[in-house]
């Protein structure tokens, strides 16, 4: 079966999920971005690679900070975005989600960055598009996030040099994370040798292992040594399903507070997809701390959607 | 047919002869990478230029993204001087249809308005698409539309002209 | 109408035939078998050299979308379905709309069949009123209007106390009561196996469990109450072995496993293709094999397709969006040849599991090529592959997972109660 990402050349023609993409093109893509990070450092932020292009945000799960981001990496790239809220608008009336991509692709958009509650929607909608357009997944259901897994491993690969060193951990609910599978699927790539998954039993996935991590229940066992540590965002919809039975307990075993974070090597780094939960899944002193890089993980992320933008439309 | 290169390190002793009297303490080299760095940087030391050097990538300017794509190796974008005002000397190795030339200046011009760019060149081939033109030149050479000229360097770092294709 | 169908390769599992002969129809009968009966003068002459010919198939489970749901597919396309695959008896699950719960509904069902005039169709009632796992339903009235068994469909009947009730109902009557075991807060939200597969594609599981909790509660009331069941399309390995143990045990047990789940596995989802969105969910490699293993030796009665023709539309969505389901009548017969190649099980023994075996289900003395019984007869050519297409299959469900790979047997002639009602060479 080939991969729905590539064309019939082997070039990337989607990016829908990080699981299948070789480690040359996940390193073409890290050092891409490191150039954008060079023209977003300057003062003119621009360069004119997608002028004349059109990128339509198609977010039929809510996200503002997400978004927002995407829309700035394709008008930095001199893109015309167009940013369409699907949650309220067609969809409710009833019209299926391939009607939209059509009736939206008539409209001559060169990029979709789709984002579904529903796992597959990209790859589904991928498979739908004429072959001149390129969709990029921005987060679908629990499955990937894959230019978050980018931007995870850009801003690792920033502060640690060598990942066949490394030991991370990755906490929290990864039961329903795409963050964590992208993330997991871009370290194995990228050859690392340790990659823990920390968090109760309730929230973490069956076969989970076959991945290629080690699981642990108990956060500080699980914490020991490592070198990288990325928190999730704890929903409060896990209280509600019989999941976790509240957000006190889960931070007392699994928050992450300095005294947790010692267990961790001296010059360890803290990561966080965000928005944070403070007192839920991290403690404000950690996440204001000189271990946590969170802040330099949006910097990093608009450089990298630049980079997946750029090579996708170039393919 | 058997072109006969010139060679370029004599080359590069003429456009320092040619570069020296115009330069000042405000003058600032930039090189177009890969060739024209190399150059840029023989040119910078050899004219004691005191703005350290410019490094320009025009992956990002290029007017053919649609045909080729991105270019799979990006190399450094570095201006490590203030735009606005300055008189700036563009480097590059060959100056064929002057399209990489035109892709830098639009790049220089994204940071910052310059007082006025000029180009030194160690070929010119012939083959304008662009009205661009040299102020400060090698040699002129006729070269076949077919074949790419290109200058790298020896282990020892002694510059040479090679045909790429 | 007298039929001489000559020199084909009779094989009919009952009498363990398995030889070239000839077979002899009469008056919707079959006349004889081997020789021709005195003064036999053929109307029609069906040459089945190099062709298998064998009592039509039996198919526990098919829907045929009437009434209620007619944009999927209809009785007649459905039934068009069947006899082109062979298909020469087929039961029906309640789950029409409205269910089958009052006897008026499956009498006007069972005259629509019959008006047809294609497969035979046998329907099974719905257990509770509604299916809504309430009330009991008039099962003795059902059973006078023609329900071979009850069931309910794929609705999950949470209340252990109406389903102890039904099956003491049941068994008062000496009714077979289908029951399809899955645990219905298990499974709840749950549209893929939960394991590797669903872990990767981030889909919302349903553990293995959901349905061996099912078999053990199922089997428990068993012993209490004494009734007959079938089980529905297994899916587990613990779910065979604990088949087993319980026909060792001697509970009027039987059961069936559907022909996806006899031989995909979830690792055919692949990038999320809803062609594979199916009910129970394809599970592990290990669970497949199992099932395989488990109707070689006996332990599952029958293999049947699962017919559930889904529109188109309701495949282009989502994977956890789509309908679940997949058009099967016309690949029963190829999907059951596929297994016994495999499997290295003769053709006897492989047809046996989707004629006489599914007619044992049924409580019907069906499925086999005796003097005096109807003349239900498939002839097919088992060393002919047919690619799977859309363009080639009758249903109106085009939703297979299949679609594209080559199968091999195609049927030539179906012929129900001696009349030819499948023709390959008219179509």
């Amino acid at each position: 079966m080939r991969n729905p990402q590539l064309n019939d050349k082997g070039e990337l023609q989607h990016l829908l999920s990080i699981e299948g993409l070789p480690r040359e093109t996940l390193t073409h893509i890290l050092d891409t971005a490191t150039s954008f990070v060079g023209v977003t450092a300057r003062e003119v932020k621009k360069v004119p690679l997608l002028r004349g292009k059109s990128v339509f945000n198609l977010f039929f799960e809510n996200s503002t900070r997400t978004r927002t981001t995407f829309e700035i990496a394709a008008k930095r790239l001199s893109a015309d975005v167009i940013n369409l809220n699907i949650a309220v608008s067609s969809h409710a009336k009833g019209e299926t989600l391939l009607d939209t991509v059509d009736n939206l692709s008539a409209m001559h958009a060169d990029m979709f960055v789709v984002r579904h509650a529903q796992s597959g929607a990209p790859h589904l909608i991928a498979r739908h598009v004429a072959t001149h357009l390129h969709v990029v997944n921005a987060g679908d259901g629990r499955h990937a996030h894959p230019t978050q897994g980018l931007l995870d491993l850009y801003t690792i690969r920033h502060y640690k040099k060598d990942f066949t060193r490394l030991s991370v951990a990755i906490v929290g609910d990864v039961l329903h994370s795409r963050v964590a599978r992208s993330l997991i699927h871009a370290l194995t790539v990228m050859g690392t040798p340790d990659i823990r998954v920390i968090g109760p039993m309730t929230l973490i996935p069956a076969g989970v292992e076959k991945l290629g991590v080690a699981v642990f229940h108990d956060l500080e066992r699980g914490l020991r040594d490592v070198d990288v540590v990325v928190m999730l965002r704890l929903q409060s919809e896990r209280m509600r399903g019989a999941l976790l039975p509240s957000a006190q307990e889960f931070f007392k075993y699994y928050g992450l507070t300095p005294e947790k974070l010692a267990l961790a090597k001296a010059d360890a780094i803290v990561m966080h997809p965000g928005p944070l939960n403070r007192g839920v899944e991290i403690d404000s002193a950690v996440a204001d701390g000189s271990h946590a890089v969170i802040l330099s993980q949006v910097t990093f992320g608009i450089a990298v959607r630049m980079a997946v933008m750029s090579i996708l439309a170039g393919n | 047919m058997t072109l006969v290169l010139p060679d370029p390190e004599s080359l590069c002793a003429e456009l320092v002869r040619q570069l020296k009297p115009k330069v000042t303490a405000d003058t600032a080299l930039v090189g177009i990478h890969t060739g024209g760095v190399w150059l840029a940087e023989r040119l910078h030391s050899a004219l004691g230029i005191a703005l350290p050097l410019g490094l320009l990538d025009i992956s990002f300017y290029r007017d053919d993204f649609d045909k080729t794509g991105l270019h799979p190796q990006i190399k450094p974008t570095q201006i490590p001087f203030d735009v606005d005002g300055r008189h700036i000397v563009l480097v590059d190795d060959v100056l064929y249809t002057g399209r990489t030339v035109r892709g830098a200046m639009n790049e220089l011009f994204d940071y910052g308005r310059p007082a006025s760019i000029s180009l030194a060149v160690l070929i010119d081939r012939g083959g304008r698409e662009l009205p661009v033109a040299a102020q400060f030149l090698g040699a002129r050479l006729e070269i076949p539309a077919a074949r790419m000229l290109v200058l790298d360097r020896d282990e020892n770092g002694k510059l040479r002209l090679k045909f790429d294709a | 109408m007298k039929i001489h169908i000559k020199n084909g390769r009779l094989i009919d599992p009952k009498s363990g035939t398995d030889a070239r002969a000839d077979l002899y129809i009469a008056a919707g009968k079959v006349a004889a078998v081997g020789k021709a009966p005195d003064g036999f003068s053929a109307n029609r002459v069906i040459d089945a050299t190099d062709l298998v010919v064998c009592p039509g198939l039996i198919d526990l489970s098919a829907r045929l979308r009437e009434p209620g749901f007619e944009y999927k597919a209809t009785l007649e396309s459905e039934m068009m379905a069947a006899v082109a695959g062979g298909v020469t008896s087929l039961a029906c699950p309640p789950d029409t709309d409205p269910p089958l719960d009052e006897p008026g509904l499956v009498e006007m069902l069972k005259h629509r069949a019959k008006t047809l005039n294609l497969a035979h169709v046998y329907p099974i009632g719905a257990l509770t009123v509604g299916l809504a796992g309430e009330q009991l339903t008039e099962m003795a009235e059902l059973r006078d209007a023609g329900c071979v068994g009850f069931s309910h469909a794929d609705i999950p009947l949470q209340d252990n106390q109406v389903l102890w009730r039904a099956l003491q109902y049941a068994a008062t009557f000496g009714f077979c009561v289908w029951l399809r075991p899955q645990d219905g807060y298990l499974a709840k939200d749950g549209v893929a196996h939960d394991g590797e597969m669903a872990t990767r594609l981030g889909l919302p599981g349903i553990p293995a469990f959901a349905e061996t909790i099912a078999i053990a509660t199922i089997v428990e009331l068993m012993r209490a109450t004494g009734a007959r069941v079938h089980l529905c399309r297994l899916s587990t390995r613990e779910g065979v072995a604990m088949v087993r143990a319980a026909k060792r045990e001697g509970l009027a047990l039987s059961c069936d496993v559907g022909i996806h789940h006899a031989h995909l596995s979830e690792m055919d989802l692949g990038y999320f293709d809803s062609h594979c969105h199916l009910l129970p969910p394809l599970r592990s490699a290990r669970d497949r094999d199992a099932l395989r293993e488990g109707l070689k030796d006996g332990t599952i009665d029958a293999l049947c397709s699962d017919h559930s023709p889904v529109d188109e539309d309701s495949k282009l969505l989502p994977f956890g969006e789509s309908e679940a389901g997949a058009t099967g009548l016309e690949l029963l017969l190829p999907l059951t040849l596929k297994w016994a190649l495999e499997m290295k099980v003769t053709l006897a023994q492989a047809l046996a599991r989707v004629t006489q075996q599914p007619a044992r289900v049924l409580g019907l003395d069906a499925g086999h090529l005796s003097m005096g019984y109807a003349a239900d007869v498939c002839i097919f050519d088992p060393e002919q592959y047919r690619r799977v297409s859309a363009a080639d299959l009758k249903s109106q469900g085009k939703n297979t997972p299949f679609l594209g790979i080559e199968l091999p047997g195609k049927v030539r002639y179906t012929l129900v109660q001696g009349q030819v009602v499948y023709d390959a060479g008219t179509g």
